[in-house]
């Protein structure tokens, strides 16, 4: 007997599966299908970390869903307000003020929700920013939920983005891959393990506006959050078209990181950061950005990770520590660990 | 320089000096997914000398899990009141009627599990809900399953079953080696000079395990850990042996691989297992290389539990898994891989494990945009011509 297995059979089905909510390419396929050619238009179709308004205004939205809502270093408050300045910081805006929409479940603890808006303030106070507006709702359910909305103020003289990489390029992150990622699926599948492990979620806009300042060869800035650094350096090769060798030598993991990753079969250039951002400088400018971002508390262990060679084929491929080259791919979603 | 990369220069050079006295090429087979995954993670393909070839064997439990075992772990979704508790690597592997992932998002309760224990507690904390474990696996995963098991019992619960389908390395490599277990689309696997074994299932079955691959095949074995420059070391130290009148076993592992292995681990094994013969994908039915509960466990077998009956087996199409894990075809090879087969929608599970020759290939080696395995000019195959037989 033959059976034909459709397209509608595998994960294009009609149904949404959490995988799609990852940040890999299961969410690209998601909003480039069913999205994008619903709500398309210039300013979104660019699909950056903000939209740029009037030339000069940045506006960003994000939902923070993370479970458990607690873990080593943070909570979902942190989060929510790190990955909005974030967002705004890496399109090289000024943070303006956060909007702020809580979904609580019924029977959450006030106290726990004290806790978590005594978060929210103290990283708006690290970022230099208040929350503005905002809304509540009640929902059954489990935990909470919150979505932060930003807007920033954007120097309309100065250009960032893909389309100023050039061969050539070097690429630099502010410190250590992988922690956030980590420690929050240590908390969730492994509780009872013992870790240093603590998120790296951080408000990064003082240190892009000072590197901003201080180097004029910045051309593209980007949060590695989900999909980690591969995720930015892959969407830096396909965007730009240009080849982007990464230099695992130059990659810093710490060994805790790389030990819970071994653990639970994660690669740590894959793995979320909260607290990470990917800049891409001319190549003269480059030991200046990197002596900048040194100066800065969350920049101490900045390091040169790569950089973009003139190959027009946007592919993106890891230098490995033996001297050996692979690719390097976008995750696909849901990250899964090995059973073996 | 760190100690590691020195090591890694001295045995690549020690590598490419016996590469050079090779008389012909030399393959290779690791059977350890994550193995697999290492290697191609630190580039070790690229630095290889020309006439070396590492080839990626039946390491992957998911992969080597014959289809029939996969449509009914799936299958088991659709028991009422039940819990399916699973590894994360099972949750996309396609089945008849789709995977556990897609059974979940149309309300099948399936949970991804990091130890096989949770499954237990979740069955003492939901008593009005029947959980399972879905587990496959080698000798590394089955005195987990064993644990549970146990447990279960001790705990008196009748709410917990398992669903298992574990198997042994040493019957399947030596399954490989004799070409005679006759499977539907694999039979025998590729023509190997030697084995680079796996670290972590020797931890648990010795180095002594593998001695019938050395008496019956005079084939060189080496135990390897899963670090770039060990996985280096292995692959020298089997080149070197090339040649070589007597084949030897070299325990590259000591720190953590003795001569007998973990009695601990064999006991509890033994205690609830008994070996059978049981199905692999693409090699068919292999004497005594699989686990199944004793008796004196039945009432945790979900299998006798739900009452099913053994589903027949199936190949899948067009897809060429069971041939990629014998070694006997590249994933390139195979018409659907990167076409209409891709970690998002794939077709078989070695595009869908994680520790899957195709995903690592498709991962590591193929460059983003190309289609390799298609001839150019034609159209490549995509996922919805694609014909499954049942």
């Amino acid at each position: 007997m033959m059976n034909t297995q459709t397209k509608t059979d595998s994960l294009n089905l009609g149904r949404i599966v959490l995988a799609h909510g990852g940040g890999g390419q299961l969410t690209d396929e998601l909003i480039q299908n069913l999205i994008l050619p619903r709500l398309g238009n210039s300013t979104l179709d660019p699909l950056d970390d903000a939209a740029i308004l009037n030339g000069n205004l940045a506006m960003t939205i994000d939902s923070y869903v993370v479970e458990p809502w607690k873990f080593p270093g943070g909570d979902i408050g942190r989060l929510a307000v790190c990955g909005t300045v974030n967002d705004l910081a890496v399109s090289g805006a000024k943070p303006l003020g956060i909007a702020l929409s809580l979904i609580l479940t019924e029977g959450f603890g006030r106290v726990d929700l004290q806790t978590v808006l005594d978060s929210i303030q103290t990283a708006a106070g690290e970022a230099g920013i208040d929350i503005v507006t905002g809304d509540t709702k009640v929902v059954s359910g489990e935990g909470l939920y919150i979505t932060t909305a930003g807007v920033g103020l954007i120097d309309p003289n100065r250009k960032l983005g893909v389309t100023n990489v050039k061969p050539g390029d070097k690429i630099l992150i502010n410190g250590p891959i992988g922690e956030h990622g980590l420690t929050v699926m240590l908390a969730r599948e492994m509780p009872e393990v013992q870790s240093v492990l603590k998120t790296d979620a951080a408000p990064l806009n003082h240190l892009i506006e000072k590197l901003m300042a201080a180097v004029p060869g910045v051309c593209f800035m980007r949060d590695a959050t989900r999909s980690g650094l591969a995720g930015v350096a892959t969407d830096l090769a396909k965007d730009s078209g240009l080849h982007v060798v990464l230099d695992e030598a130059g990659i810093p993991v710490d060994s805790a990181v790389q030990h819970a990753a071994d653990m639970l079969g994660l690669d740590p250039l894959e793995v979320a950061n909260e607290g990470k951002v990917v800049v891409v400088v001319r190549p003269d400018a480059a030991d200046a950005a990197l002596a900048q971002m040194r100066e800065h508390p969350l920049g101490q262990q900045a390091s040169i990770v790569g950089e973009v060679t003139g190959q027009a084929d946007g592919i993106c491929e890891l230098a490995t520590l033996i001297g050996g080259r692979r690719i390097v791919q976008k995750p696909y979603g849901e990250q899964l660990p090995r059973i073996c | 320089m760190a100690e590691h990369l020195k090591q890694a220069q001295i045995w690549l050079e020690r590598l490419r000096t016996a590469a050079a006295k090779l008389d012909k090429p030399a393959v290779f087979m690791e059977v350890c997914g994550t193995h697999t995954m290492s290697a191609f993670r630190c580039g070790l393909h690229s630095l290889t000398p020309d006439n070396v070839k590492l080839l990626s064997g039946p390491g992957c439990p998911v992969c080597v899990t014959a289809q029939s075992d996969i449509d009914q772990m799936i299958a088991l979704t659709q028991e009422r009141d039940a819990i399916i508790c699973t590894y994360g690597d099972m949750l996309r592997v396609p089945g008849k009627h789709g995977s556990l992932e897609k059974a979940r998002s149309q309300g099948a309760n399936v949970q991804v599990i990091y130890s096989t224990l949770d499954a237990v507690k979740l069955a003492a904390k939901t008593p009005d809900r029947q959980v399972v474990l879905a587990a496959v696996g080698f000798e590394t995963t089955a005195p987990a399953t064993a644990a549970a098991v146990k447990q279960a019992k001790a705990l008196g619960l009748t709410n917990f079953s398992a669903m298992t389908s574990h198997k042994l390395v040493i019957p399947a490599m030596l399954g490989l080696l004799a070409g005679a277990s006759g499977g539907a689309s694999g039979g025998g696997g590729a023509k190997i000079d030697g084995f680079l074994c796996p670290g972590h299932v020797s931890v648990i079955i010795g180095s002594d395990a593998y001695q019938p691959i050395l008496d019956q095949y005079n084939m060189p074995c080496v135990i390897s850990g899963f670090e770039d420059w060990q996985m280096t070391r292995g692959l020298a130290r089997l080149t070197e042996q090339i040649g070589k009148e007597k084949a030897c076993l070299v325990n590259d592992y000591p720190q953590v691989v003795t001569p007998a292995g973990n009695t601990h681990a064999w006991a509890l094994l033994t205690e609830v297992f008994e070996t059978a013969t049981v199905r692999w994908r693409g090699m068919g039915e292999i004497p005594d290389s699989g686990l199944i509960l004793q008796d004196a466990y039945a009432d945790y077998c979900a299998m006798r539990k739900f009452n099913l009956t053994p589903m027949p087996d199936r190949e899948l199409g067009q897809c060429l898994c069971g041939q990629v894990i014998t070694g006997n075809v590249t994933p390139a090879e195979c018409e659907l891989f990167g076409t209409a087969c891709t970690p998002i929608n794939p077709i078989g599970p070695c595009m869908v494990s994680a520790e899957g020759t195709c995903q690592a290939w498709f991962k590591y080696k193929r460059p983003p945009g190309t289609t390799p395995g298609t001839t150019p000019g034609t159209t490549p195959l995509t996922h919805d011509k694609v014909e499954v037989s049942a």
